[in-house]
């Protein structure tokens, strides 16, 4: 054989380059709107600083603007968890281990409806229909549990106070937390619950047993995503709570916290001035609290992942 | 291998419905609304304006019977509280403002409208209407009630429909020993201001705080807008809240003490009141503000009102805005345009010296060069 | 020989273990149900509560009941499993309850208001009756465009870059972690961001346009539409993509001709999931876009009214006709819930029947 082998570089076509740019240009615009994000908030936040009492409702600077206005934040999102999280944990395990199968798949289908209504339409729900269901109730807290500070009262009229606020948070965040429980309890190997269940456990038993362990840290995460999303869910508090900016873990009277995201919604649209920088301010502490509780979410359930899959 | 060409089929499947819809959809959002004509979209005018939520009935009223006759110019208007009206017209950002209380000179108001419109900001009164004090209790109809207990029930002091205080002015009347909810404005307003100034002036000191836009007392219900507090009152039991009258639908009103009669909120009342009061004076050419007198003794006055302004610029850069303000606030503060907001709104036509004078300031509208 | 006996005292005690211990019938569960509705509804009759008192009452009766039965006949253990399961079931009740609940309320309140006036009419000039939603439909449908075209083609080409060029780099698996992070994002800081840009940008403090609505959204709908694509296209099987590299051609005609086309049903269900999620959004219009009463067309000039806002304002600040506006935001609460439901169900049907048969 004569001819020589020749090593060739396949040249670089122009095709390629300009399409592996655009997707590599693509992922850092990305990363450069995340950082914008920031960014942009920073810079028109940062004004608000030398902001007057007039511009903060009165209140004589910018944290003891935003303090509040936090804790309402917090507030409302905790309650929101705690009535929320065992439903969904519920719902998950019915779906992923009581249900007959051919049931399985539809309902999981319908809880995940909750999740596509939107906000405003969760808002108007609250204010018409579940606000003022809600008195008798408040009524009867009032009456015999009124020596708890919860419960102190005097119920609202409107039924518009933080305790309805969160219940319809805790029906919005419902669905996220019971999807991602439900795939974590689905990919329990079923060696182990087979091995429960042939050693003469209760269904219960082999639950406690082989699912919850491997998900603690699963769910942990799927409910710190859910404390995110409530803590950024804006339209249905905004409708629902009758808002005066007090500090109160009062839940069911007419005089309640406000949220970072309501109180922006709500002033908006009047604001001008110094008045709107102090509000993006509100919002880029939001946007830090939001961020920190997703990411922490996120880094347990990769940490967990890797665990897992040896 | 044949999996290319099934491959090939199934997003062509796609595609094509897909395109014909958006075509589709494309094609119909080409056409307008039905409701409107076919001049709307072609060289659409704006203007923009924000204020006062008590004037939002009367606002509809006269935007839509502007636009009517001006088919190409669209009246956009934010019922978002007159504090918000009167910072967004004076930071440059709407058109005109409408605001439940004169531009006030010692928040710096009426310097800082005299910057954005490089000279003396235009203000005339345009809206009268009476502020209802509205409540809801079972049994209870006819509820009269002096300034000085109503300052007491909104501070607090009176906690229970059957208090002595009320009983004492509503003899015969059956009242229940339901608490009182009292409801007030979240958002600044106009509204507040001029409740919040009766009271300080008519309730023999009851109240303590000054007259302000913001509500000074933390407790109570609070709703955004007027429209929020007619909600609030008309779903609690035992609630009361002060709004407009025009908005006020079904709720039973208060009786208010003047001099020694009780008088129900009237626009009549309101009109009898506004005259009986003066301009106020030290205030530029071009605006006019009036005192009003909450302590009027005048026969069948109804002092609890409010007296809303429209404020705008004398001169605009662009010409086309500078006529649609001009041409808009004439209509408002004619005798034609106060029937048609008195007719919607329930509020008081304005009296005919004040109407003369506002038609004349609004005339003097022009644009810059 | 040892013999390991056992200790004395345990022989009498294992003499008449069954193989078997006694277990309730199987309608047990059924029964107590019937037997608590009953003494519920009996008990809730008497003392005047009405339906809501009959179902927590009857619901407790069973709670209480059952286990109480199970540990009688059965065992401690048994009983805990019953009760564990009665606690499950009402959970999954509960949590039906609220959409139940919901949708009921939308459909009464809003089913009467679905005219064609009240489709093809906008606000223009309404007093009262008359009024329709038509500017609010037209906004939706625009500012919604605008936010699929700046976000589809960025999260697509993302995408692309995370599974073809990227793969296991580092800045990958950053930029894959980000992007899980930013699905977290409220909706009212992407509007405040938006706002704060065109602000900047325009040095205009009140600016209000549709434009700034659809830049606030697509940065809501990127993280989705970049995940779901990225699971779509670690689908396809690597077979075909080296079938494409033996026969020679380039990397990116690859990704277009071969890649695209067999992911694409499941790229066109991600989109459609990612616009499904953003149309309902308020906050961010609110703030950025504001609104109208008039069809305006022009993403780029002046406020345009869109459904979410639409419902706001109607409930919230209805003026003088406070019935009538709200019926017109329920009735507009029912189109965008019948919108959101309808675009979920083509996702799912497009996933189902146009997914490429990915095994031989």
């Amino acid at each position: 054989m004569s001819s020589t082998v020749t090593r060739t570089r396949s040249p670089r076509r122009l095709g390629d380059l300009v399409f592996s740019g655009a997707a590599f240009g693509a992922s850092l615009t990305i990363l450069v709107a995340l950082a914008g994000v920031a960014i942009f908030l920073i810079i028109q936040g940062i004004p608000a600083l030398g902001a007057e009492p007039s511009d903060l409702n009165g209140k004589p600077n910018l944290l003891a603007y935003t303090a509040p206005l936090v804790f309402g934040t917090l507030w409302a999102a905790l309650i929101a968890i705690v009535i929320a999280t065992p439903l969904a944990i519920g719902v998950a395990l019915a779906v992923s281990h009581y249900a007959p199968k051919r049931l399985a798949s539809p309902l999981g289908y319908l809880v995940d409806l909750l999740a596509a209504v939107p906000s405003v339409v969760y808002g108007l729900w609250g204010i018409g229909f579940l606000g003022p269901r809600l008195v008798p109730p408040y009524e009867w807290l009032d009456q015999h549990l009124g020596w708890l500070p919860f419960f102190a009262g005097p119920a609202s009229t409107t039924g518009r106070t933080i305790l309805t606020a969160a219940i319809v948070l805790a029906i919005m965040i419902l669905p996220i937390i019971t999807a991602i429980s439900r795939e974590i309890f689905s990919q329990t190997p079923r060696l182990n619950e087979e091995a429960a269940l042939a050693l003469g456990a209760t269904r219960w038993e082999m639950i406690r047993l082989s699912v919850l362990p491997y998900a603690r840290s699963g769910i942990v995460s799927a409910v710190m995503l859910g404390l995110g999303r409530a803590m950024g869910e804006t339209m249905a508090v905004a409708m629902v709570l009758s808002a005066s900016g007090v500090v109160t873990f009062n839940l069911i009277s007419a005089t309640n916290p406000s949220t970072i995201a309501a109180n922006i919604a709500l002033s908006f649209a009047d604001a001008t001035g110094l008045k709107v920088n102090a509000l993006v301010a509100t919002g880029l502490v939001l946007f830090v609290i939001t961020f920190v509780v997703n990411f922490a979410a996120r880094a347990i359930v990769s940490r967990a992942d890797r665990s897992v899959s040896r | 291998m044949n999996m290319p060409q099934n491959l090939g089929r199934a997003p062509r499947r796609i595609l094509v419905p897909g395109i014909t819809a958006l075509a589709l959809g494309l094609a119909l959002s080409a056409c307008g609304a039905s409701n409107e004509g076919s001049s709307s979209g072609k060289s659409a005018e704006t203007l923009d304006g924000a204020g006062s939520s008590a004037q939002e009935s009367a606002m509809d009223a006269w935007r839509s019977a502007f636009q009517k006759d001006n088919s190409n110019v669209t009246v956009n208007y934010d019922p978002s509280g007159s504090g918000a009206g009167i910072e967004k017209f004076n930071a440059g950002g709407i058109d005109f403002a409408a605001s439940d209380s004169a531009l006030n000179a010692d928040k710096g108001e009426i310097d800082a409208a005299k910057k954005r419109c490089g000279a003396d900001a235009i203000e005339v009164p345009n809206y009268v209407s009476p502020i209802a004090v509205l409540y809801n209790v079972q049994g209870v109809k006819d509820l009269q009630l002096s300034a000085k207990t109503i300052a007491q029930i909104f501070d607090g002091k009176i906690t229970k429909w059957n208090d002595a205080a009320i009983a004492a002015e509503n003899k015969g009347a059956k009242l229940p020993s339901t608490t009182i909810s009292p409801v007030h404005r979240s958002d600044e307003s106009g509204t507040t201001d001029n409740f919040t100034d009766y009271l300080e002036q008519a309730s023999e000191g009851a109240w303590s705080h000054p007259a302000d836009k913001v509500w000074p007392i933390q407790s109570g219900e609070a709703a955004n807008g007027t429209s929020g507090v007619v909600a609030a009152v008309g779903q609690g039991d035992g609630s009361i809240g002060y709004a407009d009258l025009s908005q006020a639908g079904d709720l039973s009103s208060v009786k208010i003490k003047a001099g020694s009669a009780y008088v129900a909120p009237s626009a009549a009342g309101a009109a009898k009141a506004m005259e009986a009061s003066p301009v106020e004076d030290g205030r530029p050419e071009s605006d006019i503000a009036i005192k009003v007198d909450r302590k009027s003794t005048e026969a069948g006055a109804y002092p609890l009102l409010l007296a809303s302004y429209l404020v705008a610029c004398p001169t605009y850069d662009d010409a086309k805005t500078a006529d649609n303000v001009k041409g808009f606030l004439s209509y408002v503060v004619s005798t034609e345009g106060q029937q048609a907001g008195a007719d919607n709104a329930g509020s008081a036509p304005l009296p005919a010296s004040l109407q003369e004078k506002a038609a004349k300031i609004v005339d003097t509208i022009s644009s810059k060069g | 020989m040892t013999t390991t006996a056992p200790p004395k005292g345990e022989t009498q005690h294992h003499e008449h273990v069954p193989l078997r211990h006694p277990r309730l019938p199987r309608w047990a569960p059924l029964l107590v149900a019937a037997m608590a509705a009953s003494a519920g509804g009996l008990l809730a009759l008497s003392l005047g509560w009405g339906v809501v008192g009959w179902v927590i009452v009857a619901a407790l009766l069973h709670l209480v009941g059952l286990p109480l039965w199970s540990r009688v006949i059965e065992n401690r253990r048994a009983a805990v499993d019953r009760l564990v399961t009665s606690l499950i079931w009402i959970a999954l009740v509960i949590a039906f309850i609220p959409l139940v609940s919901l949708l009921s309320t939308v459909v009464r309140n809003g089913a009467s208001e679905l005219t064609s006036t009240f489709l093809n009419n906008s606000m223009r000039n309404v007093i009262g009756e008359g009024g329709g939603i038509y500017h609010a439909l037209v906004g939706t449908l625009l500012i919604t465009l605008g936010a699929t075209v700046i976000s589809v083609p960025i999260g697509l080409m993302t995408s692309i870059y995370l599974v073809e060029y990227g793969a296991l780099s580092r800045l990958a698996s950053a930029i894959r972690f980000l992007v899980d992070v930013m699905t977290g994002i409220p909706s009212i800081v992407a509007g405040l961001f938006a706002f704060a840009l065109f602000a900047l940008l325009t040095g205009d403090p009140g600016i209000h346009f549709g434009f700034g609505g659809s830049v606030a959204l697509s940065l809501l709908m990127i993280p989705i539409v970049v995940r779901s694509a990225e699971e779509m296209l670690k689908l396809v099987p690597t077979d075909l993509r080296e079938a494409s590299y033996a026969l020679g051609v380039p990397k990116w005609r690859t990704i277009v001709r071969v890649v695209l086309p067999t992911a694409l049903s499941g790229i066109i269900t991600g989109v459609t999931l990612a616009i499904a999620r953003v149309i309902g959004e308020t906050a961010p219009l609110l703030i950025i876009a504001g609104s109208t009463d008039s069809v305006n067309f022009d993403l780029f000039h002046d406020q345009m009214a869109t459904l979410p806002v639409f419902i706001y304002y109607s409930y919230t600040q209805p003026g003088l006709n406070p019935e009538i506006s709200r019926g017109y935001a329920w009735g507009a609460a029912l189109v965008l819930i019948i919108i959101v439901m309808a675009l979920n169900a083509i996702a799912r049907i497009v996933g189902r029947f146009f997914a490429p048969r990915t095994g031989r």
